[in-house]
């Protein structure tokens, strides 16, 4: 894009000082429908207003319509109608290298026949850039992401962990204005999972740039996301930080896609969340079976059944829980604080 | 030729082992720290796959044994027995058992004195090598389009194998009968030449479109394409369609993606589809005489010829040498591409 700055100054350090203190990749999805050839609706009259430097979680269950937004993005898919805008230019219709977006697929989409080094340098080769030139930022971007020592390996002969990182380095390379990342760590084993997660964030810090990333997971949005977008059925069901999310969920079906709640029905038909550590084994309330005790280390899960068999689960510290046992089998009571409660709109259905 | 082939699952291992292995996953996170370390962590991983397995089974040697036998007794041998008659001697009537490089010798007979021209045997190899040339672009050109077309334009997989099973309709006829199915449309009175002169794009029945090197080509083509298209085929259906969109996202136009990325990975099916080309159109005799007319030299006629003439250890010196040429042009192609990827 015009006015972006060169590459090498970018990344003129290891330490990833950004030349611009200028934070890009602000985005608006303005009424944005895509309509496959079926006729399936994936993306539905979507608004989303993504701010510049922000790191946003596109989340929801899969056939959500949450993909097909990112690639909506990136250009791999044009909008059926509506209008997408990248710092203020409108992008549909371009193609995703004039975009100033770059995307990390899924399983990272390495070219198998190129090394590390080619790989990261394919979009500068594609562009025209000399050898020589195209190699050295390719082996700036490398060190950036500490792989510049694997630069002559293929991708096969690369941990998972590192193949990832060569895709970052090949996303980075062309110094986009927003990053789109599809499911960046599910390739990955829980233990490293949570390393990634750490330097994802440091990248997007570092860089200011937007990073928008798709997952299913509401574990990995809470820990990274300056903004959580739950997506359903092409729509978005709620927005906000990670702690609006999962404090304060608006339907049924967020609260039990965030989890961590108890979504009770009300004797007027309506519905309420309380969330399963605010939730109470008491004498008097809602009658429930105890159906099993979990130690999950920082305390107990205790799975109870209603009497219409609707699941429920309490969270216990250990002190509450030895204070006051629980057996499987046992009859109990639930009991919440007023101000936990959570009132949900009717629009929730079974998820 | 498969038993030239080293053993595909031995070579593999080798490769995988040759590297210093920094697969362990524990020991290259994302801290670069400790994936540096790689080269002292390797040695366990690399002893453990080295290591002899702990029973030795006889079972896959033994399954594999009809196969071995069919091809000790059935290529083997005569390829050895070639190898020694064409050592032999001969007269007008019989075969003496000798050693004589008289056979190789009167083969490139006159062939170092260039004053009147390049020798019979020159000329001969230089035709069926243009014409071989001719059919391996065209049928390379072809079968990678279908190929490709296949592979990443049909979306649908029933349709996929539709049109996969159509390419090898040709196949339900045998060899003879397609070719001289051309005769009636090729011919001077054929279909072509009268639709030619009908329409006024020609005054005269054309002639060289049969009996011709472009008839020749043709029933090439038409008859090897298919063994381009299937290895082709199998290499690309291999080839992850993100990325074609990882290319497409780095800004690579659809030649640039067919070039960069396309192309190089369906090397292995490319170089064996033109490994059957070449090996099938070097020795043919029949198809070049049919279509030609009988009248366009090729090796292999040469060789028929000498057979008919009972000048067999000629002959067989005559396939040996035909055969080096073709071992030589597929050396440089397995030498270009490892082909072993794809086995």
């Amino acid at each position: 894009m015009v006015g972006q700055p060169e590459i090498a100054d970018l990344y003129g350090t290891t330490t990833l000082r950004p030349s611009v203190a200028k934070a890009r990749g602000a985005i608006e999805f303005a009424a944005v429908t895509k309509r496959f050839p079926g006729g399936a609706i994936a993306v539905d009259a979507l608004d989303l207003r993504i701010r510049a430097g922000s790191y946003v979680c596109l989340l929801g269950p899969s056939g959500c319509g949450k993909t097909t937004t990112l690639r909506l993005l990136a250009g791999h898919e044009n909008p059926t109608s509506g209008d997408i805008l990248l710092d203020d230019h409108p992008i549909v219709g371009l193609p995703p290298a004039r975009r100033g977006t770059a995307m990390m697929f899924q399983s990272y989409a390495l070219f198998p026949h190129l090394s590390v080094l080619d790989n990261v340098a394919f979009s500068l080769r594609m562009r025209g850039v000399g050898k020589s030139e195209r190699h050295a930022k390719a082996a700036e971007a490398l060190r950036l992401v500490e792989l510049d020592s694997f630069a002559a390996r293929l991708p096969a002969q690369l941990s998972g962990g590192q193949q990832q990182r060569v895709a970052l380095a090949r996303a980075l390379v062309t110094n986009p204005a927003t990053l789109l990342l599809d499911e960046p760590l599910s390739a990955l084993d829980p233990f490293l999972r949570g390393r990634v997660r750490a330097e994802l964030k440091r990248f997007q810090r570092e860089l200011q740039i937007s990073f928008v990333h798709v997952t299913h997971s509401q574990d990995e949005a809470l820990a990274l996301a300056d903004l959580v977008v739950l997506m359903r059925a092409g729509r978005i069901e709620q927005q906000g930080t990670p702690e609006e999310l999962f404090d304060r969920p608006r339907t049924a079906f967020v609260a039990r896609f965030m989890g961590g709640h108890n979504v009770f029905a009300l004797a007027d038909g309506g519905q309420i969340a309380v969330r399963s550590d605010r939730t109470q084994i008491g004498a008097a309330g809602l009658p429930a079976t105890v159906v099993g005790v979990e130690y999950t280390g920082t305390g107990f899960a205790v799975a109870l059944a209603g009497t219409a068999g609707e699941e429920y689960s309490v969270a216990l510290t250990e002190a509450a829980l030895h204070a006051r046992p629980v057996e499987p089998g046992q009859s109990v009571s639930l009991a919440w604080d007023q101000a936990d409660i959570r009132p949900l709109a009717d629009a929730a259905g079974p998820s | 030729m498969s038993s030239s082939l080293p053993d595909p699952v031995r070579s593999a291992e080798g490769t995988a082992a040759a590297p210093p292995s920094h697969r362990s996953r524990e020991a290259d996170g994302p801290a670069a720290a400790l994936a540096m370390e790689g080269p002292a962590v390797s040695p366990a991983p690399v002893i453990a796959a080295a290591a002899p397995p702990a029973r030795r089974s006889w079972a896959p040697l033994l399954q594999a044994t009809p196969l071995g036998l069919v091809l000790l007794f059935f290529f083997v041998f005569p390829l050895l027995a070639t190898g020694v008659v064409s050592l032999w001697n001969y007269t007008e009537y019989s075969l003496v058992p000798d050693v004589t490089g008289r056979n190789y010798v009167e083969m490139f007979e006159g062939c170092g004195d260039l004053s009147n021209g390049l020798c019979t045997t020159f000329r001969t190899y230089i035709s069926t090598l243009r014409l071989c040339g001719m059919v391996w672009a065209i049928t390379l050109l072809l079968g990678f389009t279908v190929a490709y077309f296949l592979c990443f334009h049909v979306r649908s997989d029933s349709v996929r194998m539709g049109l996969f099973l159509l390419c090898t309709a040709p196949f339900l006829t045998s060899n003879v009968i397609r070719m001289i199915s051309w005769i009636p449309l090729l011919g001077r009175e054929g279909a072509v030449n009268q639709f030619l002169v009908g329409a006024g794009l020609a005054d005269a029945p054309q002639d060289w479109l049969l009996f011709s090197p472009f008839s020749v080509v043709l029933a090439f083509v038409h008859l090897y394409t298919l063994f381009v298209v299937v290895p082709v085929f199998n290499s690309m259906m291999r080839i992850d369609h993100r990325l074609l969109e990882a290319a497409r996202d780095a800004g690579a136009s659809g030649w640039q993606t067919l070039w960069h990325v396309v192309v190089p990975l369906a090397k292995p099916g490319i170089v064996i589809g033109s490994i059957f080309v070449i090996v099938l159109v070097m020795g043919d005799f029949v198809t070049i005489g049919v279509m030609g007319g009988q009248q366009i030299a090729s090796v292999g006629k040469i060789i028929q010829v000498q057979m008919s003439y009972l000048q067999f250890p000629a002959a067989a010196a005559q396939a040996v040498v035909l055969l080096a040429l073709v071992l030589i042009i597929i050396a440089i192609m397995t030498k270009l591409v490892d082909i072993r990827r794809e086995l």
